[in-house]
């Protein structure tokens, strides 16, 4: 067994309230880049941060010959094509990423977030590849989504349908925004088994049936790095895996690289991972990641009591320290 | 194979131990240990680092890639750092790393986490003699190396440990 975390780790500090009740209102962090509109729709914040001038691209979400996809609108006549629903599991701050300099020749970026999206635009600010002035960030007060985007409708979420990660979220109401939009909205229904059960259902198998387990599922790792490409975090311009003198991550999709990688993708991703779950929607060989991330994102709460939120100003655990981190595993 | 260790446990197994350990105090460390004429197993090859802050956890995946049974990592006691602080990023940086690496069931007892200064001889000693003991009581670590030399798409295995360490002398 790994060490057990309490049942705690499960639950955020942070009160998500009652279903149905929205959290007090969030303090002006960032009053400088422009003020709160609570009031606007969605259609009416885009079109005016177009028309201002000062913007130009609004990243959001629109519908696509299957569900919804990612929709980049550059004039302000076009603002009616985006859409907010359940199916826009999309973390659209990857766009943000400096590597995406395509997206950056389009100009300034306002960027369509859920509260989950938020928190890797924090981690952008935090790590400062991302300047809060390069950015405008419309918040969508967010209820959960499904785990797929590709309905032809929006549909109601159900316990099957829902994306484990949504269960206990606790920023249904980004505060790192510079305008909110939408309706309080209510808590998702419980999946059946949530993410923390699965990590705990893991941890008590004996550690020969969790290397079967891992390795079986990295052996299905075809490393095309879909992972990293979608991932917002996800920000190195060069990633070790490509480099090859010294090759530290063979390259090849066998067994040996394959652990590798997904270790260190896992590992350099602890205390920075939202888990937005996109490296997981991602794979096209359905490698079960939410897991790796939630394991380092639960100890990281257990040793050293940071959770991955939406204020910049909280500095990340990794490459912080504190004189007095427990060591119980050093002698 | 055996319930955690991953490994078989031999008789006459001799582990591989590849040890990452600072410049400034644990290889002086050991260095003192030799000078001093201290017996230890001899199954441990010691690899120099700046500091442990320059210690990535893909150099333990890489070692036990290469064939290593066990891995050492050690440096400076915490407020000794000749870098001032690169052991306190070290330290959390390792707390994630063993935690990660139980969880995909690599047993934490293959890794072994020091803090050795300059005058403790004595101490290194004892790291690895005690290192040797609990990695061989677990057995060489078949699980990494069954993995590792799983022929690829072109038919050919990885030539992993012998050219890496040689024969480790009882």
């Amino acid at each position: 067994m790994t060490e057990p975390h309490d049942a705690a780790v499960d639950a955020p500090e942070v009160a998500t309230g009652a279903p149905g009740t929205a959290r007090p209102a969030a303090p002006d962090r960032y009053p400088e880049t422009g003020a709160r509109d609570e009031t606007g729709d969605l259609h009416g914040v885009a079109r005016e941060v177009l028309t201002k001038g000062d913007v130009g691209v609004v990243i959001g979400w629109e519908e696509g010959r299957r569900g919804v996809r990612p929709a980049f609108v550059t004039a302000a006549d076009d603002v009616e094509r985006l859409v907010f629903d359940t199916r826009c599991v999309h973390n659209l701050v990857t766009y943000l990423n400096p590597r995406r300099a395509q997206i950056a020749a389009l100009g300034r970026a306002a960027v369509v977030v859920k509260g989950c999206d938020a928190k890797a635009a924090a981690g952008l600010l935090r790590e400062a590849q991302l300047r809060r002035d390069q950015v405008v960030l419309i918040g969508v007060r967010c209820g959960g989504v499904l785990e797929v985007a590709d309905l032809d409708e929006p549909a109601a979420l159900t316990p099957e349908t829902v994306s484990p990660r949504c269960f206990r979220c606790d920023n249904r109401e980004p505060h790192l925004v510079d305008y909110l939009v939408g309706e309080p909205q209510e808590e998702p229904p419980r999946p059946p088994q949530t993410v923390d059960e699965r990590v705990a259902a893991l941890d008590e198998l004996p550690a020969a049936e969790r290397w079967e387990f891992w390795t079986e599922q990295f052996s299905r790792c075809v490393r095309c790095y879909a992972c990293r490409q979608v991932c917002p975090l996800c920000v190195c311009e060069r990633c070790v895996a490509d480099k090859s003198v010294p090759q530290w991550i063979d390259s090849a999709s066998h067994p040996r690289g394959n652990l590798s990688w997904n270790l260190t993708r896992a590992l350099h991703l602890a205390g920075r991972c939202v888990e937005c779950g996109e490296c997981e929607r991602a794979c096209p060989s359905g490698l079960p990641l939410t897991l790796l991330n939630r394991k380092l994102a639960q100890t990281v709460r257990h040793r050293f009591g940071y959770v991955a939120g939406d204020d910049p100003e909280v500095p990340a655990p990794v490459g912080d320290y504190r004189l007095d981190d427990t060591e119980e595993f050093i002698r | 194979m055996s319930q955690g260790g991953n490994g078989s446990g031999g008789g006459d197994f001799e582990p591989r131990i590849t040890a990452f350990v600072c410049n400034w105090c644990t290889y002086t460390g050991a260095d003192l240990a030799g000078t001093s004429r201290l017996h230890m197993a001899s199954n441990v090859r010691i690899i120099r680092l700046p500091c442990t802050g320059r210690i990535d956890p893909l150099f333990i995946v890489k070692a036990f890639e290469r064939g290593a049974d066990g891995v050492i990592v050690s440096g400076c006691h915490p407020a000794d750092c000749h870098y001032t602080a690169g052991n306190y990023h070290a330290r959390r940086r390792f707390a994630l790393f063993r935690e990660l690496a139980a969880f995909i069931g690599i047993d934490p007892g293959r890794m072994t986490f020091s803090w050795v200064s300059a005058s403790e001889g004595a101490k290194w000693r004892d790291v690895v003699d005690d290192t040797v003991a609990r990695v061989r009581a677990l057995g060489p670590f078949d699980d990494y190396r069954r993995l590792v030399d799983l022929p690829d798409a072109s038919g050919e295995s990885y030539a992993t440990v012998e050219g890496l360490f040689g024969e480790v002398a009882p």
